[in-house]
């Protein structure tokens, strides 16, 4: 698709380029309500979400690639944060220690065998999570189909819900932010995680930016869907191969997976 | 043993400006550092995603388990019935208030959203620890007020022990809760441990009565007030002993984290590898806010001195502070461990890069908003002292109720009673 | 008597001016809907114009509970629709809508109140000229990149 896109942008010429988006858009728009039907509901969302279904994640690490980051950028621009520039005066080195991370690419090496392993981190979404217990006012809250998120409308920026993740999920919005995506309001003094894109949940969507990003690059390494439905592809994978949670010592019931940890 | 009296603070009108100018100024900066933080955004801290507590938390924590430690003086006066503790009464109430005013501020400018401190009033999720907390602060302040009104009014003087034992429980609560928004937490490994919350209790009994000897030196002082030797004697062995059960609870703490094998990376770094960290530890923990202190107050000679007493309580306080840097930010500096039985080699979001810890640095806006929380708690207490009678007009030996000491030592000598 | 009576018609006086000022203000509100906008083109937005002007925070207000925790999107209140409807363009770039000059701003600075909705959300429509009804579709139908790429383009 990029490849498709950038040959477009060398060889047409601008009123040509105008006129095939405007043309992708109509077909889009026509070819949508077809899609629609293919999806799980119709969108937008317009009944409160139910615990039917759960929202997880499977990694298959074996299929994750050293060096390839095609999950962390595709979650940066789905949800704004290539947007996020250092501050006037503040060095790279210390604003990569505060700028927002949602997905992050982890490489570990086994202290005994010394295998090496590459997996993507994000929001494990727990059943219980500790990020939701420790908010004094309720915004870190889990929705009722498993997506542990903030509301930014509650947030006050207090960073408890930062000290009590296990798995370093979240992030503090450091400075101001410009140019937000419709879909993704983000602001200065609140803090945020990975939510699984839940605007692609709300309007129906089947997968999220870093599933399609991985199988785009052709990995195949993280599988979206309901952890309730026997039938989805990631029960389905679950039930075949071998996963855990990671610190699974603390129960909290993760709805991202890992197999070959 | 005479009646109590007590007056205001009534140094000359030049030296009570010039104070509350310093003290003014010491908050108007804090106030403007707490303006270009919030318009900045925390940018300008030092604290990041891995450190997400810094500087004005150390500050905040300090004063208010300070201000619960400080209220202990009155509760041994009230509740168990020690007379010569009782015309200290006023004053520990008043810098209770005063501190627990001084770290709350701190806190609430810390916030990412300040602005939004309604919704934090209005909207609660009592499975929090931090929910639990506002209660037990805006408690705490209502009840030590009340509290005063029983000790300074003859109608209230009814009410002073069953008051006085609530606001000993509360306390209890307040800074067990205190320490269980770290203690609670599992996520981090330094945190992770029920200790955490008596370990506080015991640090504010240190800190809380080092601030507190150091107000009533300071005060005493600067208005030629006496504290006789009896009184001094007393409230230096108190320190001693509270340092003294500091350093036990430290001593249990990396104990059981050198006995449990997972926490054994934990404590290498700690103790050894750590550092700023490993520094603050054992200089000013260990060396300066324990041995030192307890080497001046159990000295036989110097622990007579005032001078010395003052400045083993100016060296708790300092150790405190350490302590308090140690115990909130080095534990978040010591990478989360995700991945037992793996080291990791590359990571995006600093997940402690083969056992790297998170970088942490203060910056200038963090301390001076920390310092102006101080300086919020002592313009209070300086107000208070000033225009209400929160101060003995003596502390002489032959003013004080007696002690035991004082009555077992007469028994055995008649002579020198 | 005498003294209570010239108080009580000196209140009763400036009383009626109060409201004869009130009424001068409520006459002389503007239309704060900027030409070229959508909005301009429709006689009234979801709501009548009058219950829009009192309500429009309760509104929003109650849509973002049902939004954030429930997961609903396809009720006719939502912010994402008034920057929408009310994003009047110069040129090519649209205007953030919380600009003094614009819808949004405009009625805000008039009214002394604080707007601070788009700390965190956009205030232009963004991607560009497309609403996330739309934008789905177009992710779901994988042009998504293409269209993009068409609109980028124009400004060369």
């Amino acid at each position: 698709m990029t490849d498709k896109t950038d040959r477009a942008e060398n060889e047409i010429d601008a009123g040509r380029r105008d006129f095939i988006g405007v043309a992708a858009g109509m077909t889009a728009a026509v070819v949508a309500p077809g899609v629609f039907l293919h999806s799980v509901a119709a969108a937008p969302r317009s009944e409160p979400v139910n615990s039917d279904v759960r929202w997880g994640l499977l990694v298959d690490t074996a299929k994750c690639v050293d060096g390839c980051s095609a999950c962390v950028e595709a979650c940066n621009e789905e949800n704004g944060l290539n947007l996020q520039t250092p501050p006037k005066g503040e060095s790279e080195r210390k604003w990569d220690t505060q700028k927002a991370v949602w997905i992050r690419k982890v490489k570990l090496q086994d202290n005994q065998t010394g295998r090496i392993t590459n997996l993507p981190m994000m929001c494990q979404h727990c059943e219980h999570p500790p990020c939701v217990d420790v908010c004094p006012t309720g915004a870190s809250f889990k929705r009722a189909d498993g997506i542990v998120m903030v509301d930014r409308h509650l947030c006050i920026g207090c960073r408890y819900c930062m000290m009590a993740c296990p798995y370093k999920a979240r992030s503090f919005i450091h400075d101001e932010t410009s140019g937000q995506l419709t879909s993704v309001p983000r602001g200065k003094g609140c803090v945020e995680s990975c939510n699984l894109c839940v605007h692609r949940r709300d309007y129906g969507e089947e997968s999220t930016a870093c599933v399609d990003a991985c199988a785009a690059e052709g990995h195949h390494a993280i599988v979206f869907g309901d952890l309730k439905d026997p039938n989805s592809a990631i029960n389905q994978q679950l039930k075949e191969i071998p996963s855990r949670q990671i610190r699974e010592d603390l129960q909290l019931n993760t709805g991202v997976r890992y197999s070959g940890v | 043993m005479k009646r109590i009296v007590y007056r205001e603070w009534r140094i000359s009108p030049q030296r009570y400006w010039s104070i509350l100018g310093i003290l003014a100024a010491v908050v108007g900066v804090g106030a403007l550092a707490f303006g270009y933080m919030e318009h900045e955004g925390h940018w300008v801290t030092g604290m990041n995603n891995s450190v997400v507590w810094g500087t004005p938390h150390v500050f905040a924590v300090f004063l208010i388990i300070s201000s619960s430690g400080a209220l202990n003086i009155a509760s041994i006066g009230t509740v168990f019935q020690k007379p010569i503790y009782k015309p200290l009464g006023r004053l520990s109430g008043l810098l209770a208030v005063a501190l627990l005013m001084g770290g709350l501020l701190v806190l609430v400018t810390d916030l990412g959203r300040p602005e939004r401190l309604i919704v934090a009033m209005t909207t609660y999720n009592f499975s929090s620890i931090f929910a639990w907390n506002i209660f037990l602060y805006t408690g705490f302040m209502a009840i030590v007020i009340a509290y005063l009104w029983t000790m300074a009014d003859r109608q209230g003087s009814a009410f002073k022990r069953p008051v006085g034992i609530l606001a000993l429980v509360w306390r209890l609560a307040l800074t067990t809760g205190t320490g269980s928004i770290f203690g609670f937490i599992v996520a981090r490994q330094a945190f992770d441990a029920a200790i955490l919350g008596p370990m506080f209790v015991a640090m504010s009994f240190a800190y809380g009565l080092a601030v507190f000897m150091l107000v009533l030196m300071f005060a005493f002082n600067d208005d030629e007030r006496p504290i006789g030797p009896v009184m001094l004697r007393r409230l230096k062995n108190l320190l001693a002993l509270f340092v003294a059960i500091v350093l036990y609870f430290t001593l249990i703490y990396h104990l059981k984290n050198l006995y449990i094998t997972e926490n054994a990376s934990l404590e290498t770094w700690l103790l050894l590898k750590g550092g700023i960290y490993t520094f603050l530890f054992w200089i000013g923990w260990v060396l300066i806010g324990s041995l030192v202190p307890l080497g001046i107050l159990y000295h036989p000679e110097l622990s007579k001195e005032p001078k010395w007493v003052a400045a083993a309580c100016a060296l708790v306080i300092a150790g405190g502070l350490a302590t308090m840097y140690v115990v909130i930010i080095g534990s978040q500096a010591f990478p989360i461990q995700m991945f037992p039985g793996r080291t990791v080699l590359e990571s995006g979001f600093l997940d402690g890069v083969n056992g790297q810890a998170a970088p942490y640095w203060p910056t200038l806006p963090e301390l001076l908003l920390g310092l102006g929380g101080v300086g919020v708690a002592l313009l209070i207490t300086a107000v208070g002292v000033r225009v209400l009678q929160f101060l003995p007009e003596s502390l002489a030996d032959d003013v004080v109720p007696p002690c035991e000491e004082t009555i077992a030592s007469a028994e055995a000598d008649p002579e020198l009673a | 008597m005498a003294k209570v009576l010239l108080r009580a018609s000196l209140v009763a006086v400036s009383l009626v001016w109060v409201l004869a000022a009130q009424t001068v203000l409520a006459a002389e509100v503007k239309r704060y809907v900027v030409e070229g906008s959508r909005a301009a083109e429709l006689d009234s937005c979801v709501e009548p114009t009058e219950r829009m002007r009192r309500m429009h925070f309760e509104f929003i207000k109650h849509q973002r509970i049902s939004t954030v925790h429930e997961g609903i999107r396809g009720t006719k209140y939502s912010l994402a629709g008034c920057v929408e409807c009310h994003i009047s363009y110069d040129g090519q770039q649209p205007e953030p809508i919380n600009q003094p000059d614009q819808f949004c701003g405009a009625c805000h600075a008039y009214a002394a109140v604080d707007l601070n909705c788009f700390d965190c959300h956009a205030s232009v429509p963004n991607p560009q000229g497309l609403d996330a009804e739309a934008q789905a579709a177009h992710r779901a139908a994988g042009v998504e990149k293409l269209v993009q790429s068409g609109r980028n383009g124009e400004g060369h």
